[in-house]
């Protein structure tokens, strides 16, 4: 991992006031790889952003790209290329000439011919060959946010930084467009931060997915580790749905539902603690002697979502795959058991 | 039906008070341009208009106040343009006193300010020069309330952060954002303010006649006390002249649509 590390973010500070936007941040990227960085409004992501493109001075810390110091380096010499979440094309322009903005500029000069050419392959790129002498009024949303990561990538940045490009998008278009930078991305070999607070949007899309907590990055992983083996109950419950359900911890064991399963490092190792169960860890099957009673179904296509009262009062969300929700509807009695994944267990109270 | 009549009786019965109101002095104005003023008249004549090229005088205060107009307009492009985008993008803070010292020409009368500036211009007269140019100064310090509030609103009609903070990740430095992005974006309030500065260069006479310096309107006023028609044909030219400037300003064609840009 060291050996490839191309970005690194170094304890990164930065205060508003009395807000801490970055409270010690630190990063790894490794060339070519696209990491998100998720987390809730105002926990600095766009701060930290803005901090690697030198839009933002710190308080602290260092910033390395390519082996180079580039903490004090002006925005307009490090060659980093920025999409924004508000749209930026340059309104008088049209989106060539906003394609072809930055080879003009002296820091990644390009001759005439092949700065045309250039611009074409990047319109072509996002799709758009046919809108390149369109100004950006006259192009939907979605498609100057296309222009924008064609002018962003003209310049062949060494980093690709991305502040919730897709947040203004209605939601077809965002998946289709997330899915495209992904492609472009990895066609590229770009190396590349996304910033989101759209879970499902990191998870689908990076390599690997940093959430973010009070300027702080808590936990950095694949997504599928990152869903799976959560290490703090901040990111267990920022990053998919959750049953809080109590139950008696021991020895790296949580009885609850009848079951035992092994907690995850970071849990609470003794007492009574609260285990944070995924919905597709609980296993529904329709029985006349069940331990609960379905509340509501709610069909969703490939799986089926089930509310469910346990016969202890407890609510439980459970979501199997449709095959094995036939049958079971709303008023049948069930019963409900844990598959055996491990869980994270957060302190009761 | 009745209700649209009505209200189309009184729509237009605004419009022709209004009408009225504006071109009646325009039309006397005419007439009185038109009327004989030598014996060699007989009935309407167009003399007076026809004089107006050989008054030497009045021929080389117009060029004067057209240079003195040139020199305020570039004080505008490059001295208050930028500034005001550099409160705008750097200066938050600043942005209410600013505003406040732009409009304090408005709150202070002419004569005050002509009271002020009068031994500043004296020494220049004596030291540097007596030309009427020099006047670009103060009147480039006059027209602020005017073109400081069209540049605002134009600069608060785009989000010019984002596309100063787009510009520089992509190389540019701070004279090329601010001359090649954000001066183009704001072009309409730029073309606005600029002609509203013109037409009021052009129209100045109280600080001018007080400090003696032969500008257009003080020459008009001149000729006036010697030949009225003259000087009323003169003065219904310029007046016509500054309201060709002022239609001229684009309102809503082709480019001008960059201050439309929904942010949506
Ligand atoms: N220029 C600024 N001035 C004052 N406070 C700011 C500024 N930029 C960000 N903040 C504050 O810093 C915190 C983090 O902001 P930001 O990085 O934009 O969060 P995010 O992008 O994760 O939503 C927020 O509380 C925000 O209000
Ligand atoms: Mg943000």
């Amino acid at each position: 991992m060291s050996s490839s590390t191309y970005v690194q973010l170094v304890d990164l500070a930065k205060h508003f006031g009395k807000v801490r936007a970055l409270d010690g941040l630190s990063l790894d990227i490794a060339q070519g790889e696209l990491v998100a960085l998720l987390g809730p409004s105002g926990c600095g992501k766009t701060t930290a952003l803005r901090a690697l493109a030198g839009l933002q001075e710190l308080d602290r810390g260092q910033l390395i790209v390519d082996g180079k110091d580039v903490t004090f380096q002006n925005a307009n010499k490090r060659g980093m290329g920025m999409v924004f979440q508000a749209y930026s094309l340059f309104p008088h322009m049209t989106a060539r000439e906003n394609v072809e903005y930055g080879l003009k500029l002296k820091a990644h000069k390009t001759a005439g011919d092949k700065r045309k050419a250039r611009s074409a392959e990047l319109l072509e790129l996002v799709g758009l060959s046919t809108h390149a002498n369109h100004f950006p009024h006259q192009l939907s949303g979605g498609q100057q946010q296309r222009v924008a990561l064609a002018r962003a990538l003209a310049i062949s940045p060494k980093v690709l930084l991305l502040d919730e490009p897709l947040s203004a998008l209605d939601a077809k278009v965002r998946t289709q467009l997330r899915e495209e930078i992904r492609r472009i991305q990895i066609e590229l070999g770009t190396t590349t931060l996304f910033v989101t607070h759209d879970q499902e949007e990191a998870l689908s899309i990076a390599d690997r997915v940093g959430v973010m907590r009070n300027g702080q990055l808590e936990q950095i992983a694949a997504p599928s580790e990152l869903y799976d083996r959560p290490k703090t109950s901040f990111v267990a419950e920022f990053v998919g749905l959750t049953n809080p359900i109590s139950g008696k911890v021991s020895g790296g064991s949580i009885e609850i539902l009848g079951s035992v399963v092994k907690t995850l490092p970071g849990s609470v190792t003794s007492g009574t603690g609260i285990a944070l169960i995924r919905p597709e860890s609980i296993d529904v099957v329709a029985s006349k002697s069940g331990n609960a009673k379905v509340a509501a179904a709610s069909f969703l296509g490939a799986s089926c979502r089930l509310n469910i009262t346990m016969n202890d009062g407890a609510k439980v969300t459970a979501q199997l795959p449709s095959s094995d929700a036939a049958g079971i509807g709303a008023g049948a009695t069930v019963s409900v058991s844990l598959l055996d994944m491990p869980v994270f267990v957060k302190a009761a109270g | 039906m009745k209700r649209t009549w009505g209200v189309r009786i009184w729509r237009w019965s605004i419009i022709a008070v209004v009408g009225a109101y504006l071109l009646v002095p325009l039309y006397a104005m005419f007439d009185f341009s038109t009327k004989p003023f030598g014996f060699q008249d007989k009935g309407r004549t167009f003399r007076a208009w026809q004089i107006i090229p050989s008054q030497q005088d009045l021929m080389i205060s117009i060029a004067r106040s057209l240079i003195t107009a040139g020199i305020v307009m570039s004080l505008i492009l490059f001295l208050i343009v930028p500034t005001a985008i550099w409160v705008h993008l750097k200066l938050p803070l600043l942005r209410r006193p600013f505003e406040l010292l732009c409009l304090l020409p408005l709150a202070i009368p002419a004569i005050v300010i002509v009271v002020g500036i009068a031994p500043l211009y004296r020494w220049i007269s004596i030291h540097l020069t007596e030309s009427p140019i020099t006047l670009s100064g103060v009147y480039s310090m006059l027209i602020l309330p005017y073109t400081y509030r069209s540049l605002s609103a134009a600069l608060d009609a785009v989000d010019i952060h984002t596309l100063a903070e787009a510009a520089r990740t992509l190389g540019a430095n701070t004279s090329r954002v601010i001359f090649g992005i954000i001066m183009p974006t704001i072009k309409t309030g730029i073309v606005n303010g600029s002609f509203i500065a013109i037409a009021l260069v052009m129209g100045e006479f109280t600080i001018s006649n007080i400090l003696n310096y032969k500008t257009f309107q003080v020459v008009i006023a001149q000729i006036g006390r010697t030949n009225g028609n003259v000087a009323v044909a003169v003065s219904l030219a310029s007046i016509l002249f500054v309201l060709v400037l002022l239609l001229a300003i684009p309102t809503k064609k082709r480019r001008s649509a960059v201050l439309d840009v929904d942010l949506v």
